[in-house]
């Protein structure tokens, strides 16, 4: 018996629609490290693992520059040893040029996945909502990823202009590390500057230092429970260091003029870097 | 009760849409979801207007056809609970209530609440099968799987497809749904075969159509089945792992 027209299209497969892909596919090939990178799971790997890099550095230099509170001697000591680093087997400030040739791919390789995931989510994200969406686990860390990256990264800029190449520091003399710290944190506005994009990288560093654990997939019953607090642990230690050196400055806890291994003309510094003077002088 | 909802209406997938208003006295609150949206469409076929259309098929929480976004949450505000299981008791009389489609570039709008969700399906084909021996079915225990190996992969296995983890996530990333489609197959000795190029063809496809993920943990609030992002985790690390496996020695540990 014949079917109906009605039933032979029940009967038939409906025609499935084109979807409209947001990443077609690419033709040809490429080497698998480009694939790999090409792919949004390969670029949160790439963003884990570039951070972690650039969190090893962050903790070091946070600690490192704790020795502010040991007094100009210590800490312009210890500025000379990171330029003195595994010499004689380099020459002078190589060892330190190489890691910051390491931490600037690995910015670089942090910031390019982060764009390029962010234009993929973009149009992933099709129409959007009428109504606001009622988030029941994103915080406000989480959510804010790209603008606290953003904030860190513009501070990173004017960090290196104020502290490292002393272009946006009006007193700074090139190796006298405390005299430059001290005289740049004194102005209220950087201190403020330094304060707002601390607690920045902090917001940042608390989101990152725990979703890089889902991102390279390190994931185990027996210690998840874990990854939270070090999240918390972390960025929490980080961002107290680092935002306490501008709120020492400030209230004269660390200042040049109180401190025997600077010499200064009433309030003016006119140097900080005698400690190698004193050791010969008795 | 008496609710009033703000339902998306649109005809086609063509037609623009807009957010209508319907006031919808005398409902109880033993009533499910859906029945609520039946009695609103009875009235409205009264009058002669246009049912609104939905998605729905079991009515007892495991086909998950009956996906929605209600109130700015996936499946509305119960946890663990797909839209046809959520009760009116869960909200207030002459509450406002929001509902609509799931929203992201992979999910087109056919009509009004209905989304064409077969961008999973072209995840699914891609590598959601595994090698099977022919002949007779093999004998129930002849493969022993230790109980906490057989327990996660159940718990992918729950995944119904609703698609409440793309629609909650700000990324419309489909993560939580492709690691539970990979995991279930990938975490059991039968599914080891195809185990690398699953994920990798898996993933491939899943990032032809949506965002990526950003780890923040909605699509795993929204889940009606509550299908954890651990599952994420072990996709992720399998596709890393994918990279580098020689393929030679994959019978090998």
């Amino acid at each position: 018996m014949a079917l109906r027209e009605a039933d032979r299209a029940m009967a038939t497969t409906m025609e499935r629609p084109e979807i409209p892909p947001i990443n077609p596919k690419r033709g040809g090939t490429a080497p698998w490290p480009v694939t790999f990178y090409r792919s949004a799971v390969g670029k949160k790997w790439v963003m884990a693992v570039t951070g972690i890099m650039v969190m090893g550095f962050v903790f070091f230099h946070a600690v490192g520059n704790l020795k502010v509170y040991l007094g100009a001697e210590d800490l312009n000591h210890y500025a000379e040893f990171l330029q003195q680093l595994l010499v004689p087997i380099l020459p002078p400030t190589i060892a330190l040029w190489i890691m910051r040739g390491g931490l600037l791919v690995a910015i670089v390789f942090h910031i390019h996945s982060a764009y390029g995931l962010t234009r993929m989510n973009h149009r992933a994200n099709g129409s959007g909502y009428e109504q606001r969406r009622h988030y029941q686990a994103a915080n406000a860390a989480s959510r804010s990823m790209r603008w606290t990256g953003i904030v860190v990264g513009l501070f990173i800029l004017f960090h290196l202009a104020d502290l490292t190449f002393g272009t946006l520091n009006p007193d700074f003399v090139r190796d006298d590390v405390y005299r430059n710290l001290v005289a740049s944190l004194s102005r209220p506005p950087v201190a403020l500057i330094y304060i707002i994009a601390n607690i920045g990288l902090g917001i940042h560093l608390f989101h990152g230092s725990w979703s890089m654990f889902q991102s390279l997939g390190l994931n185990n019953p027996r210690w998840n429970s874990w990854r939270k607090g070090f999240a918390i642990g972390f960025a929490g230690l980080v961002m107290v260091i680092n935002v306490s050196f501008p709120i020492a400055v400030l209230t004269g806890v660390v200042s040049a003029t109180n401190n025997p291994d600077c010499v200064t003309d009433g309030s003016v510094i006119v140097d900080c870097t005698q400690y190698e003077n004193q050791e010969a002088t008795p | 009760m008496h609710v009033k909802l703000h339902v998306w209406r649109q005809a086609g997938p063509t037609t623009p849409g807009t957010m209508e208003t319907y006031d919808a006295p005398g409902i109880s609150e033993e009533m499910s979801f859906l029945e609520m949206l039946d009695v609103v469409n009875e009235r409205l076929n009264a009058d002669g207007q246009e049912p609104i259309a939905f998605e729905h098929d079991c009515r007892e929480g495991i086909c998950g056809s009956c996906g929605m976004m209600i109130n700015g949450q996936a499946h509305g505000p119960q946890r663990g609970t797909a839209t046809c299981q959520l009760h009116m008791r869960k909200f207030q009389d002459g509450a406002e209530i929001f509902i609509e489609p799931w929203r992201a570039a992979a999910f087109p709008v056919l009509k009004d609440l209905i989304v064409d969700r077969s961008a999973f399906d072209r995840i699914v084909e891609s590598g959601g099968y595994i090698t099977a021996p022919t002949g007779a079915a093999p004998d129930a225990n002849l493969t022993l799987i230790p109980k906490e190996v057989a327990d996660a992969a159940m718990d992918a296995a729950a995944c119904i497809g609703c698609g409440a983890c793309v629609a909650a996530c700000p990324n419309s990333a489909g993560q939580l749904f492709t690691a539970a489609k990979i995991n279930h197959l990938n975490l059991l000795p039968q599914g080891q075969a195809e185990r690398y190029t699953r994920v990798q063809k898996m993933v491939d496809t899943m990032e032809e159509f949506f965002g990526s993920c950003t780890n923040h943990g909605e699509c795993q609030e929204a889940c009606p089945k509550d299908i954890s992002i651990d599952f994420i985790a072990y996709m992720n690390r399998d596709y890393v792992k994918a990279q580098l496996k020689n393929r030679k020695l994959l019978s090998q540990d």
